[in-house]
């Protein structure tokens, strides 16, 4: 199975969760799109880990512990804005815009 | 046989993916999520790296999505959820970055040409991961170079799980 399958499926995933964040409006799906961006590139990383030796996969390893932490601090950040305003679509978050 | 594989599992993982983009339920796009996550680890253990895949498993189609599954019934959002994709112009700007970001892919293509998989790089993971395991293969570099990344990342979570308690508790 050549490289550049797994690499343009990674691409795809990418491509496909970015276009997710820019249509979407609902916080918690444009989170969702964000998992999927990171697991577009943690497929890259493993499809890339024979040739580029393993340290691919122990990377990946730490991808995965940090999209758990950011997912945990990130939907506690949208309790408390659906809390403030009774809502979770993203122009009730706009406190921090220019 | 594996390119078989590779190929019906690459389509469930877009296929979800595009469910997850356009479906107006947050509910089904999690379930479409999910598919997504179990798609990727087949391809993880098709490339490999079965523990990745059962990590991928373990974390992201349990912990993770049992998190945002938890979130979206505590707010009661999948049954009056309100419509949030944008209008056609958002669809067409999120259009062409899908276009942008192929086309960058299809020029490095043209220019690098479609390298075949290293069966060398293949034959010596196979060969590590016969001869240490499959979770020596990533225990032994993760605990003898990334010594102090692997406690970065303990602290992290000790310092993710404090700050989400913290921001999701009611006011005392």
């Amino acid at each position: 199975m050549p490289l550049s399958y797994t690499l343009g499926l990674s691409a795809l995933l990418f491509s496909i969760g970015a276009a997710g964040v820019i249509i979407r409006r609902n916080a918690i799906v444009l989170f969702m799109c964000i998992e999927l961006m990171l697991n577009a590139v943690n497929l890259a990383f493993v499809a890339l880990s024979p040739t580029a030796g393993v340290q691919g996969q122990v990377f990946v390893f730490f991808v995965i512990a940090v999209a758990a932490a950011e997912a945990a601090v990130g939907l506690a950040i949208i309790i408390s804005v659906f809390r403030h305003s009774e809502s979770v679509d993203i122009k009730n978050f706009s406190l921090l815009r220019w | 046989m594996l390119t078989i594989l590779f190929f019906f599992f690459a389509a469930c993982a877009g296929g979800s993916a595009l469910m997850v983009v356009t479906r107006r339920n947050p509910v089904a796009c999690a379930i479409w999520l999910i598919g997504t996550f179990f798609s990727l680890a087949a391809i993880y253990t098709l490339l490999g790296a079965t523990f990745i895949g059962i990590i991928q498993i373990l974390v992201y189609a349990g912990a993770i999505m049992v998190l945002f599954l938890f979130v979206i019934m505590l707010l009661n959002l999948g049954n009056d959820y309100e419509a949030d994709i944008r209008g056609p112009v958002w669809m067409m700007f999120a259009g062409g970055t899908v276009l942008v970001m192929m086309g960058l892919l299809a020029r490095v293509y043209v220019e690098q040409g479609t390298a075949p998989l290293g069966e060398a790089g293949r034959a010596s993971l196979a060969a590590q991961t016969a001869q240490h395991g499959s979770v020596g293969l990533i225990g032994i570099p993760m605990y003898q170079q990334y010594v102090v990344p692997l406690q970065a990342t303990a602290i992290l979570l000790l310092i993710a799980c404090v700050g989400a308690v913290v921001l999701a508790k009611r006011k005392v």
